[in-house]
Formats: structure tokens, sequence, C-alpha cells
């Protein structure tokens, strides 16, 4: 007997496209003129096999033919919301593609329960001659709502998008923000049981997507079964808490987010929590050279997801080659946006400005638990030595580690559940009273 | 799941051969199919000042052309109709057809932006401007009226026929869209095609002359082309005169061969349509 909590049940899936080849080059102009006259014919040909494929069969893959997926099965339970991450190109939208109908799969067998929506683009079907109204209804029976839906729907989302006093205007006049947030707005009312969403929410305003990402984790708690195909881990990590790792075109890692994400850092990325160099290809000069770099946890051991109240230290071991210098290590801290949230510089006092024997050094910096916000950062390791000041190495990205926020226990969140703002968390004092008194009006 | 038995089960897997157009699905879809035809119609006269009384001055002046160019110079003969009316009651339905046409054969490449982003039934596709431009087409009406006031044509039982052919008008350019639609999405060539079959169109129909002028052995071969079934009985419904069966006949055989073959054919396409756009 079928599971009937599996809604989406896909088994081997795959897909394949002919690519272009390189055209033979005519040297000269006879066969040039030869080849003017054959053109039609090959062309012919050449558009004919772009959608034949019947030398798959036989034997070897052909050179043209690629496959952006191939062999994929997994199982989605109701109610699961399921992040698909994965390198650009690894096969992640063909799939999502498949599975809204959109192209059809080489091979292979996908069933889908109940009423499908995908958002793979907001605003498919705006026109910029029609007004907001009648583009709300278009947009929103291409989503494959019915007019009847959007009629009791249509004020509630003027108002999520707030453009009430122009929805009569062609939206041709609307700012660019203003179409984002009326094509956000008609897809973020879509009811579909299965949600397939890719990574639609890359484009309007912060304070915007945020809107849209918390009414989509209310979709979520109603029972609905999500897709959400994005580069934005954080996300991922918060919305998902089962996620599939796509790699060229198959699934390599399929279980919780965090796991996951951990993976996808360290295989697909190609950043760890830890990295050592052999001494040959060290980073550094002939001053000093960096041996290793790693993040621990509060329980001292190499981790790349630490909880966001526990405290995260960053180690470095490095060899100093030469007597006699001053030297001091640092590190830039870089979120997933690729803003840098700061530089630390090693102020041990014992050290400072004192020059050093040669050997081996380790050195530690804290990063405090409740500072940082959830989300992937990763650190680039530096050193520096004084008088005369060089720089001996700089490894960008060298490691990474993942703040995880389970949303349980005291944290800077305290009762909110949603996204919450700011590249920092800090955990800050806070004191409410209470006094019996009435409050005089 | 109380329910899960009734929900909906959708089950993508490669299909194989021919199969027949999924209707069931495009009566799912018809809201969009409206506001699509809407959006059209909407577009197409979006901030000019005539707005659609473009749809009566496009045919009017074509008729006027026509009379001026066939009826007084070339002085074609029309078996006693004055040309003006004569040539009026086929431009109006000649327009339909190929301007219906013209915008269904090019409606896949000309949706590839859609087509790549969301899946709707792509049959609305060839479809829509047929329904469009039906709006366009009982607007002109007005011409016809207007003429056959003028010429004081009475009113007969044949009229009964027009929705006959209004239907049998329609198909054409459906046939013809969905067969050149899914063509044009593989081969660009189509584009370029197209008004050369326009115009071979309009001299191979009985558009500016009558269908009598042709000699008698030939008729069955000339009314195959379904356009002539459509204009002649558009003429014998609208101007009373007998209807002349033996040319509609053929026609109506072909358009129901050309509109079958044309489902199958973008039906077989359908499915390969985004990956070679």
């Amino acid at each position: 007997m079928r599971d009937k909590n599996i809604v989406i049940k896909v088994e081997n899936i795959s897909k394949c496209y002919r690519i272009g080849l390189k055209k033979d080059m005519h040297n000269s102009f006879a066969t040039s003129i030869l080849s003017f006259i054959k053109s039609p014919l090959e062309n012919y040909r050449k558009y004919r096999a772009l959608y034949r494929f019947d030398d798959l069969n036989h034997k070897n893959d052909s050179s043209d033919i690629i496959w952006a997926v191939k062999n994929v099965s997994f199982e989605v339970r109701q109610g699961e919301i399921v992040g698909i991450i994965g390198l650009n190109g690894a096969g992640k939208s063909t799939l999502l593609k498949i599975l809204s109908k959109i192209t059809e799969p080489t091979s292979g067998r996908v069933e889908i329960r109940g009423r499908i929506s995908s958002l793979l683009e907001v605003g498919t079907g705006f026109h910029p001659e029609l007004t907001g109204r009648e583009n709300v209804y278009l947009n929103g029976t291409i989503l494959g709502m019915r007019k009847k839906e959007l009629d009791l729907k249509f004020d509630e989302i003027v108002d999520f998008a707030g453009v009430e006093k122009l929805i009569d205007t062609p939206i041709k006049r609307y700012s660019s923000g203003m179409k984002v947030r009326l094509a956000f707005a008609v897809a973020a009312h879509i009811e579909p049981e299965v949600l397939l969403i890719d990574e639609v929410l890359a484009v309007g305003d912060i304070q915007f997507q945020k809107k849209c990402l918390n009414k989509m984790e209310d979709i979520g708690k109603h029972g609905r079964t999500i897709l959400f195909v994005s580069h934005n881990m954080a996300a991922v990590a918060r919305i998902c808490p089962r996620s599939i790792l796509i790699s060229n075109g198959g699934v390599v890692c399929d279980g919780s987010s965090h796991q996951v994400i951990s993976h996808y850092m360290g295989n697909e990325k190609g950043t760890r929590a830890e990295r050592t160099w052999q001494s040959k290809e060290a980073p550094g000069n002939e001053l000093v050279r960096l041996c290793s770099v790693r993040v621990t946890s509060e329980s001292g051991s190499v981790s790349d997801a630490i909880d966001i109240r526990q405290s995260v230290t960053i180690e470095m071991e490095y060899e100093v080659l030469q007597h006699g210098f001053a030297m001091f290590s640092y590190f830039h801290l870089i979120n997933e946006e690729g803003i840098e949230l700061f530089e630390s510089f090693e102020n041990d006092l014992e050290w400072r400005n004192r020059p050093r024997l040669s050997g081996r050094y380790v050195t530690h910096a804290q990063i405090p638990g409740n500072f940082l916000t959830e989300g992937i950062f990763y650190i680039t390791p530096c050193l520096r030595t004084l008088k005369p000041e060089i720089r001996c190495f700089k490894v960008p990205d060298a490691v990474a580690f993942q703040v995880v926020d389970s949303i349980e226990g005291n944290s800077a969140r305290g009762d909110c559940t949603g996204e919450i703002a700011g590249v920092v968390r800090p955990l800050l004092k806070w004191k409410t009273q209470f006094s019996t008194t009435a409050v005089r009006t | 799941m109380s329910n899960a038995d009734n929900t909906k089960l959708t089950v993508i897997k490669p299909k194989k051969g021919w199969q027949i157009l999924n209707l069931k699905e495009f009566i799912e879809y018809r809201d969009l199919f409206y506001f699509l035809a809407s959006r059209d119609i909407k577009i197409m006269y979006a901030q000019t000042i005539l707005g659609l009384f473009w749809a009566i001055l496009k045919p009017a002046m074509q008729i006027i052309v026509f009379t001026v160019i066939f009826g007084k110079i070339a002085n074609v003969s029309t078996e006693g109709i004055p040309y003006f009316l004569f040539s009026t009651v086929a431009i109006i339905p000649w327009t339909y057809m190929s301007q219906a046409m013209q915008e269904s054969s090019q409606s896949l490449v000309s949706g590839q932006q859609m087509l790549g982003k969301v899946y709707i039934p792509r049959l609305i596709f060839p479809l829509v401007p047929i329904l469009s431009r039906l709006i366009d087409f009982a607007i002109s009406l007005v011409i016809v009226m207007a003429v056959m006031f003028y010429y004081n044509v009475p009113a007969t039982l044949n009229l009964l026929f027009v929705p006959l052919f209004i239907l049998l008008m329609a198909s054409i350019p459906a046939a013809i869209g969905l067969w050149l639609s899914s063509l044009a999405i593989r081969f660009r060539d189509i584009k370029h095609a197209i008004p050369f079959l326009l115009q071979l169109l309009i001299y191979t129909a009985p558009i500016v002359y009558s269908a009598a002028t042709i000699p008698e052995k030939y008729r069955l071969i000339y009314s195959l082309n379904p356009l002539v079934g459509v204009i002649e009985g558009f003429r014998a419904s609208l101007l009373g005169t007998p209807l002349p069966w033996s040319f509609i006949w053929p026609g109506i055989i072909t358009a129901i061969f050309l509109f079958l073959s044309g489902a199958y054919y973008f039906r077989r396409m359908e499915r390969i349509i985004v990956d070679v756009i």
C-alpha cells in the first residue's frame, strides 16, 4: 500500500539536453559557398536533433549530451518544508522545472498529490500596459487560481502590496519596487497543497523580502508541503528542517538542514571548519608559515555548526621561521552576503610588541556566544610583523562555520520565531517592571 | 488525511507516442484563457485614440482599396452584385482569419518567456488569438450591417447559417495556428513564411473575385481550400443567394482534417516546446 502521507514521490528522474557542438571552420571561399548551400539541410538536422535522443539507449552517451538531472529519487511527506541546495548548474532548477511540469523528464516518474503551484519567477505574464487590477487577475490565474478565489482575495493582495491608490493605473507607471511588491503579493496569496519555489526572493527590497518569508513560514505551518530552492543558507536553515543537496545532477546528501549545509560547505564550497597545510604549500613567507586554522565549539572539538548561544573559538597555528620579529595575527569575519563584520587583532599583553623566538605558536580568539546572528561565516586568517610591517599571510575564506539557532531555550530571539534582521544578534540585558498603580489617562 | 483520496494526483513521466488533446485541463484553466484573451485586446488598443474603432477602420479601408482596384479599374465580374457589397462580406471574415492565423502561429514564440517559467496548458497559447480576434470581428460586423442596409439587402432565412460559417471561419486559423505555432517554435522560418502564405490565401480564395469564375472541372480541387467555403458561405448567407454547398463541403472536410492533425501534432510537440525554445 502507498503511504498516503507522501505527497511528492520522485523516482529516478533524469533529464538530458543536447548542447551545441563546435562547427567546422571553412578556410576557403569554395568550401564556404558549399557550406552555405548545404546549410538549410544542416540546420534542419541540427534543430531536429535538439529533442531526439534515440541514440541514448544505444551505448555510451554521445559527446553533445549533458545530463542536467540524473537518477534523482526522494520522497516528501505532507507538511514538510524541504530546501534544495547546490552550486549553480547543479541541476536544482531543472529538477524544479520537471516537478512543476514545465519540462518533461527524459526518464523516471514523479507523483504529486494535491494542487501544485510553482514560483520560478514572480510577476509572470505581467504586462506594462495593463492596470494593476488586470495584472493581478492575469498573474493569479497563471499561477493556477480561479477568478472566484481572486475576487475574494483581491483586497488582501492589494493591501499586502500597498498599491491601493494606483490599482487602476497601468503598471508601466509604477516604480519598479511597486511592481515587484504587487507580483509578490499575488504569489504570497496562492494556496496550493504543494508549493515549489525557486530563488524568487532574491529580488525586492529587504523589508518586503522578510514579509514574504514570514508569509511563507505561515504557509508551511498550515500543513502545506514546500520545496524551496535557494542559495540563502540562513533562510534554508531556518525555514526548512530538511534539505537535499544536489550536485552534478544527482542527490548527494539528504537529511537535516544543518547536516546537509555542513556537507555542502565542506564538499561543494571547499570550506570546512578546519584546514591544515603541509609545510611545502603552507601560506606564508620566509618569516612565518600558517600551519592550520580551525573553528572549535565550547566543548573544544572542531565544529562547523555552532549553537547561537555558544562561543566560537578560532584557532590559528603558525610557525615562525626567523628570530627577532614582533608580530600579531588577526582575522576577518565575513558573512554569507560577503559583508565584512569585523577584523580582530591578537591582543595578548604577553606578546604585544615583543620579538619572538622561532618555533610553533598557537593563537586562540574567542567570539562570544549570543553575539553573531544565524548563518554562515567565513574566516580570513592573516598575520603581520611590526617593524618592518610585512603581511606574512592572508588566506581568504580559509575556514567557515555555521551559527544555528534552534529557537529553544534563552537567546536574543526571545519569543520571536520569525526572521530576525541584522548582521549581529547580541543578547542584551532587558528588564520589564510592573507596578500596580493604574495608568492615568 | 481523510481527504487524501480525493486530492488530485499528478503523475509526471515522459510521454510516448501520440496523445489526444487534454481538454479537461484546458477547461480547468478557462479563467486564464479568458484573461489572456482580454489582455490581448487591451494591449492591442492600449494608448490609441481610436481604440476599438480600429477594428472597423482597418477592414473598411481595405474594402475601399479593393473596390477601387478590382471593382472599378480591373472590373472583376461579381454576377451583378455591387462590388462594394461583394467585397465587404468577404473581407470581414478574411481580416479575422488572416489576423488570427498570424497571431496564433506566433503565439508560442512570443509567449516563450512565460512558457519557461510556469506551467499552463500550452494549448491556451494558439487558441487565445482565435478568441480575442473574434471581438474585432464582432465589431467589424457593424460595417456589414451598414453596407447591407445601404444596398437594401433583405434579411433571409440564409442568415441562420451565419453561426455555422463563423464556426468554420474560426476553425481555420485554429487549425493552422496549431500546426504553425508548434512548427515555429522549432523552426523560426515560419515567421518569414507566413506573409507569403497569407498572400497566397487571399488570391486563392474568392475574396476579390467570384468562385463562379472557376472552371467547372477544377471546382472540387479549388474548394478543398477551406477559405473558399467560408467566403462563399458568408456571401450567400448574408446576401440571400442560394448556398453553394459544392464549394462548402470539401472545405469543411479539409478544415476538420487540418484541425485534428494540427491538434495531434501540437500535442506531440507540446512536451518538447520548452527544451527547444
